[in-house]
């Protein structure tokens, strides 16, 4: 009762506002005329909309793939709201004291600098801190760089030719069932472009972390790197985000031309659910990289902790000579929560690489499947692809599956498949502690161990933060 | 510093450990000896708290303390350590950091200043030459890699590093060709002193010739049989294990 008044006292409060949010909110739903709503309110170009209902079209003739090693609750498509304006600041914590103290707890624990905590749980943006200054300075020295680095729906606008010309151009509008689910109707993202020759002066993380708050359920990321040109870009957090959508299906596309090299990284440490498997973030994840001419480079490296189940296989098309693709991977499951991801690498091009290594981590019930495929195609003289997977179990109730598929067209190949599973070992356990090392410790000093070989990809800074979330992912796994 | 009475311990079960004595004194080198599956490494697990050995009676006293009701980690901080005979390898985890964080866990539980890098690498380096081991030994992953000797010498090096007051070396010598034992045995001889005991876990007697024991004892069928001083050694390596077990001889002049 004293809710509703409270509620109508501050709906009277802010009653322009409150009305205005309304007006932007679709039903739940999907049809074409909800496309063409989203289409409409984003102010895009009939092109656009011709191809988000190509995207939807397909999508329709599809059915959800089926087969993953992942027990996956139905869902209910039509239960969605395609289109949500942000939510506005009066749904927000207004401070850091309404916030879920387990939440600040994991902060601390990660060391999440304090100025961060804040916007990281979602309170109001502007009772955080004023980011402007930070984020003009660095808009500033991109631009100086030729770099353009801005949101999806604001590149349509500013650079409609770009994105037309390399939209979908990596992950066609209907390559996967939730590919086409995104392309119909995702939200925002991010558009990255690094003319010919430049070193972006700076990991693209930087920015990212001070700026991206609500990046959406649908997120489209497309990054083009022009010929001989460098970037690193980071996706994601540490930190826990505060979330309200269970389905998150992105799609990620890189085009990497001639001698040009994108460094992708990704921590992802959505809500994975609590001890008995009651909620968490679904994450069905398309990724690819193309190496589309001579010499390109692209390495994927990633740490995926968080979400209830994920589905993700980051790939690399190396259709350029000599071009290379590289996959670096921790995934860990703890509780229930499942993940079936690991990589493609297509070699069409000739003297194509590609190396490939992914390290699964299972505890508590948690289930976690490496798939992987290695293509050389007929015309990939000397590709060479060397892969190595390696697993670890905590505990007995967990499991850790591979799944490799090698297909091989020319007999100049190359093609190495290493695999381990090992149990985090009573011996090792024991070894540290007969040395007077805690639990706690030995155990997150053998799980880095096994790690290394990953994070060492990783920008340094990062690199201590992961770290530190398996640490905390893995809290209560043994003993 | 070590008392043992009456020790019963299993594993899955079955009794291996069937009414242990030992009385161990500061200062002084025993060594324990005797057939394969006596029970010489059950005790060594046993005294440094492995999950899996179950001490089903007795009473084990380690500098005034009940070693059985303390954790495997605290009786490592209480300065009890045991070189394996098996050195397990962590791939991925620099054995620099992971004798420093041994060191530094053991110095916190001691009340002590933990070391920093630079403190804890001038304490090292000394150790190495001791044992003849090269300076990228402290780059690599523990044990992940190295040959069977370099294990062992690893062990004698992380012992020399933690400078432990009770230590057990379980079958150190095995594996081992005559030069590495000498550099072994040389690394044990010289942390020998007045506060630190050292039992000696061997099958042969080759060791002792390097690592003379103040002691010696046989291990047989879960019990101590025969207790003398080096003397006994010889014996049993002219004479094998057969005597003692068949004439059940509970104790030898010495």
């Amino acid at each position: 009762m004293s809710e509703t008044v409270e509620r109508l006292v501050e709906r009277k409060y802010q009653h322009g506002f409150v009305t205005d949010i309304e007006a932007e909110t679709v039903p739940p739903g999907l049809n074409e005329d909800v496309i063409r709503l989203i289409s409409a309110k984003k102010n895009e170009p009939q092109w656009l909309l011709d191809w988000r209902l190509d995207a939807y079209r397909h999508w329709l003739t599809m059915r959800q793939p089926d087969w993953a090693h992942l027990k996956i609750d139905p869902i209910d498509f039509q239960a969605i709201s395609y289109f949500s304006a942000p939510k506005s600041d009066k749904d927000r914590p207004k401070s850091l004291d309404e916030v879920d103290p387990k939440l600040l707890e994991t902060y601390d624990k990660l060391g999440v600098p304090l100025h961060e905590r804040a916007r990281l749980a979602g309170v109001a943006v502007d009772a955080v801190f004023d980011s402007v200054s930070v984020g003009t300075t660095f808009k500033e020295e991109l631009k100086k760089a030729g770099v353009i680095f801005c949101s999806f729906s604001e590149a349509v606008q500013e650079h409609p030719e770009l994105v037309r010309a390399y939209l979908g151009s990596v992950v066609p509008v209907g390559d996967n069932y939730f590919a086409a689910l995104n392309s119909a109707v995702f939200s925002d993202g991010s558009f990255v472009y690094i003319p010919k020759g430049v070193r972006c002066p700076m990991e693209l993380s930087t920015y990212f972390r001070i700026n991206a708050i609500n990046t959406g359920q649908f997120e489209r990321t497309l990054i083009v790197a022009e010929e001989g040109s460098y970037v690193s870009y980071l996706e994601g957090c540490t930190a826990p985000m505060r979330d309200e959508n269970q389905l998150h299906a992105a799609v990620v596309e890189l085009v990497a031309l001639r001698d040009a090299q994108i460094k992708y990284s990704t921590v992802q440490n959505w809500y994975p659910g609590d001890e008995n498997g009651v909620g968490g973030i679904y994450n069905f994840v398309t990724k690819r990289g193309d190496c589309r001419e001579d010499r390109a480079r692209i390495s994927w490296t990633q740490v995926e902790t968080g979400s209830a189940i994920t589905w993700k296989y980051p790939s690399c098309v190396l259709q350029g000579d000599h071009s290379v693709g590289e996959f670096y991977s921790v995934a860990l499951t703890n509780n229930y929560q499942q993940a079936d991801t690991g990589t493609k690498m297509i070699h069409l091009g000739r003297h194509t690489r590609s190396k490939i290594i992914s390290k699964g981590i299972s505890a508590g019930r948690g289930q976690n499947a490496y798939r992987g495929l290695v293509k050389i195609g007929q015309r990939a003289e000397n590709a060479r692809n060397f892969t190595q997977c390696d697993s670890m179990l905590i505990g007995k109730a967990c499991g850790a599956h591979t799944f490799p598929y090698i297909e091989v067209k020319n007999p100049s190949a190359q093609v190495e498949h290493e695999a381990t599973t090992s149990k985090i070992g009573e011996d090792q356990l024991f070894y540290c502690l007969q040395r007077g090392i805690a639990e706690e410790d030995a155990v997150s000093m053998i799980v880095d161990g096994f790690c290394k070989q990953v994070f060492k990809e990783l920008p340094m800074e990062f690199a201590v933060e992961a770290k530190a979330l398996l640490e905390v992912s893995l809290e209560g796994a043994v003993g | 510093m070590l008392s043992i009475t009456n020790l019963h311990a299993t594993v899955e079960g079955k009794p291996i450990l069937k009414g242990l004595d030992l009385q161990v004194e500061a200062g002084q080198v025993h060594a324990i000896m005797g057939p394969n599956g006596a029970g010489k490494s059950t005790l060594g697990n046993v005294l440094a708290g492995r999950e899996g050995y179950e001490v089903t009676a007795g009473e084990v006293l380690y500098c005034g303390k009940a070693l059985l009701d303390l954790a495997a980690e605290e009786r490592a901080c209480e300065g009890l350590f045991l070189a394996f005979q098996y050195p397990v390898e962590i791939p991925g985890v620099n054995n620099t950091y992971f004798l420093r964080s041994a060191l530094n866990a053991q110095r916190k539980y001691r009340g002590e200043a933990e070391l920093t890098g630079v403190e804890f690498l001038k304490h090292v380096r000394e150790k190495l030459d001791v044992l003849h081991l090269d300076q990228d030994l402290l780059n690599r992953s523990v044990n992940a890699g190295f040959s069977g000797g370099e294990k062992k010498r690893n062990e004698i090096f992380q012992m020399a590093v933690l400078e432990p007051r009770l230590a057990i070396l379980d079958e150190t010598d095995s594996g081992l060709d005559i030069d590495a034992l000498k550099i072994v045995a040389d690394g044990v001889n010289r942390l020998r002193s007045k506060d630190r005991a050292i039992v000696v876990i061997t099958h042969y007697q080759r060791l002792l010739e390097y690592i003379v024991p103040d002691r010696v004892h046989v291990l047989a069928d879960g019990q101590i049989v025969a207790s003398g001083d080096k003397e006994l050694a010889l014996k049993l390596e002219d004479q094998g294990y057969a005597w003692l077990q068949e004439g059940g001889i509970k104790a030898v002049a010495g």
